[in-house]
């Protein structure tokens, strides 16, 4: 049984069946890739998976609870946190802000009345966040606008914002999307990184296949909104149905 | 010093001193001189200026934190209000219960019209604010008449039971007062040209106000004010992040409800009497031009917004042709009467207009609000002592200052 398990779930918009019929078993602490050509459905899956969207059937459980029905801030105490394939950041805050808000949440939960403490003396949650913007090379940046920075910069911090959670299942859609080559390469080194951990669930969505296929252990072709194939990176390169869904296109 | 950083203890010592020296201050002119018009030293005036001012800090929690723009905000004023004087009427004139009341029943009020109309954003909460607002005007003024008197407005009168201390006030209504300084009470002080008032009313105000700026920049200081920049921010991050962005915002509807209710409660405190007008949209709508004017989200801004419409409302409004005459008196006539004419509809009844222009200029140039403008000519300061450079006055501009 995988941390997270997704039976039967179907998702249509007006005539558009975004999902049909998906199943997906992610096992705990291991990389699971989604991949397929787009429009296929795979943030629409994520969506389904955070409380974005409700399925219209089927059956979302981590960690042995339904997610279905629960609000998003609800998932991610549970232990979800996503990585949004446009930056999900707080644009008028400072970077370490944007640090310190999940660090709050884990810390104190979905709502805690704390009117009178003040930010500047958490100095543990403050060292938390710092460190963590060590660990995406951004400690430097600490005091900068969080909205000026560059699209690479903005989605290095949303996965330091992810990160510092400690989240069971990290989810992440198209991480290294309208990134340059080097901000490219040190956000893999940092996924490799922290995959290596091994304490963590990760589930990625990638169109770079050296990146999916260095990182995942096992991948799932969507094509349509269904699943075509569940594998190995091994497997699914041979693959012939899946060459014909998506590598054909994608050009490897 | 007082758990603030060095910077906000700063600003709250200068804030002390400009309001505990107001009544030096606002009349710098020689009582006889021709520029004395322009003195805002009176109690009831300044009384105004501070009240007013702790009305735009508490809004300013709500909106300048959160974004959330309430177009009903003065339904909570004249809830306090209302309150303070059947304070009055029940128990004592002493000010305390009374303000305490009006911040207690405003808070529940906020936090009933708030459940509901947080359930929206944007245009539809300020619709639906406006819409409670409207309603309680409506009712203050028609249906709850055995509460409020109705367009009467609600008034001390010689039966009140006032249990506390009836006894004492045979054949004159009594006054307002906190353990017996009554808030009437005013020292004037003459010195060569010069006259200023010293009201106890005044005094009272403004170290409520103190009080107030002090808490709300502990709360923009705080986790819990992180956390209303971030709904500001990105509400749907925030959210995602495992934090309940509903409770938070409802918090500061009812800390900025309280707010608003202690205002109301001061301004009967200070006069007991209270009318439905105070209630109406138009006061509500003044509120938001304070913050804006001002600052939406910065400390002082609101303060000053209050200060400055207050001022126009109260001074600009007094300045009719005559004065005008007596200005350009030393024109020829010609010149004279063109520049009475070109003036007066800025002036008098007119004030309106200026204020309007001023408002326009402001979010236009300024959309920092007065705040901006004050860190522009402090860093145009700075770069001609040459000391600091551009990207150190800009670091020094961090969020939500
Ligand atoms: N909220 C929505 N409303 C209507 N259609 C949607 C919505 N979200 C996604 N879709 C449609 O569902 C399909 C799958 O989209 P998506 O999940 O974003 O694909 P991708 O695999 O590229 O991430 C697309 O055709 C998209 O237009
Ligand atoms: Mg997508």
């Amino acid at each position: 049984m995988g941390i997270l398990e997704v039976k039967g779930v179907n998702k249509r918009f007006g005539g558009l069946q975004a999902l049909g019929d998906v199943n997906l078993s992610v096992t705990e602490n291991t990389c699971h890739a989604i991949i397929g050509p787009n429009g296929a459905g795979k943030s629409t899956l994520l969506n389904c998976l955070v409380g974005k969207l409700i399925p219209d059937s089927g059956s979302v459980m981590f960690d042995g609870q339904s997610v279905l029905g629960r609000k998003p801030f609800e998932i991610n105490q549970m232990g979800i946190s996503r990585v949004f394939q446009t930056p999900e950041i707080f644009a008028d805050l400072s970077v370490l802000e944007n640090v310190l808000i999940p660090c709050f949440a884990k810390r104190d939960g979905a709502f805690r009345m704390h009117a009178v403490e003040q930010v500047s003396s958490e100095a543990e949650l403050r060292d938390m966040a710092l460190h963590m913007l060590e660990d995406v090379n951004m400690a430097d940046k600490r005091d900068h606008h969080a909205g000026t920075m560059s699209r690479g910069d903005k989605r290095r911090l949303e996965m330091a914002m992810c990160l510092v959670q400690k989240p069971k299942l990290l989810l992440l859609d198209e991480p290294t999307a309208g990134m340059a080559r080097a901000d490219t390469n040190n956000t893999i080194d940092l996924l490799k990184k922290i995959r290596d951990r091994r304490d963590i669930t990760m589930c990625i969505i990638e169109h770079d296949m050296n990146v999916v296929f260095s990182m995942a252990e096992r991948i799932t072709v969507l094509a349509q909104g269904t699943p075509l194939v569940e594998d190995t990176p091994d497997n699914i390169k041979g693959h012939p149905k899946v060459r014909e869904a998506y590598l054909g296109e994608a050009q490897v | 010093m007082l758990g603030l950083n060095r910077k906000d203890t700063t600003l709250l010592i200068a804030v002390a001193i400009l309001t505990m020296f107001a009544p030096i201050i606002l009349n710098p002119f020689p009582v006889d001189s021709a520029m004395a018009q322009f003195n805002a030293g009176y109690p009831d005036l300044m009384q105004r200026f501070v009240i007013f001012g702790i009305f735009a800090i508490g809004f300013n929690i709500l909106f300048g934190l959160t974004g959330y723009l309430s177009f009903g905000h003065a339904a909570f004023l004249g809830v306090g209000s209302y309150s303070a004087v059947w304070m009055f009427k029940l128990l004592s004139m002493n000010v305390l219960p009374a303000i305490l009341l009006a911040v207690l029943i405003s808070g529940v009020f906020a936090l009933v019209i708030g459940y509901v109309s947080l359930r929206r954003s944007g245009i539809y909460f300020s619709i639906l604010t406006l819409a409670f607002a409207q309603m309680s005007f409506n009712l203050a003024y028609s249906v709850l008449t055995p509460i409020t008197n109705g367009e009467t407005g609600l008034q001390l009168s010689l039966d009140d039971p006032r249990i506390l201390d009836g006894a004492g006030s045979a054949g004159s209504l009594p006054v307002t007062n906190l353990f017996g300084l009554e808030m009437r009470a005013t020292e004037t002080v003459n010195l060569g040209p010069w006259s200023w008032d010293f009201s106890a009313g005044y005094y009272v105000c403004a170290l409520i106000m103190l009080a107030a700026f002090y808490l709300s920049v502990r709360i923009f200081r705080s986790p819990f004010g992180l956390m209303l920049r971030a709904v500001k921010s990105n509400q749907q991050r925030l959210n995602y992040t495992g934090l309940n962005s509903r409770p938070y915002t409802l918090a500061a509807f009812v800390i900025s409800g309280m707010y608003a209710g202690l205002a109301g409660g001061l301004l009967a405190s200070m006069d007991p009497l209270a009318g439905a007008e105070r209630m109406q949209w138009t006061a509500s709508g003044e509120v938001v031009l304070m913050t804006i004017l001002g600052g939406a989200g910065t400390l002082i801004g609101p303060v000053l917004g209050a200060g400055f419409i207050k001022y126009f409302e109260n001074i600009f409004s007094k300045i009719n042709d005559n004065v005008l005459h007596t200005w350009f008196a030393v024109l020829p006539d010609g010149i004279e009467d063109f520049l009475v004419t070109i003036v007066h509809p800025f002036v008098g009844k007119g004030w309106h207009l200026t204020l309007g222009l001023m408002f326009m200029l402001v979010v236009i140039f300024l959309p920092g609000g007065l705040v901006e403008g004050g860190q522009r000519i402090g860093r145009l300061f700075r770069r001609r002592k040459g000391k600091q450079t551009d990207a150190e006055a800009d670091a020094s501009k961090t969020p939500a200052e």
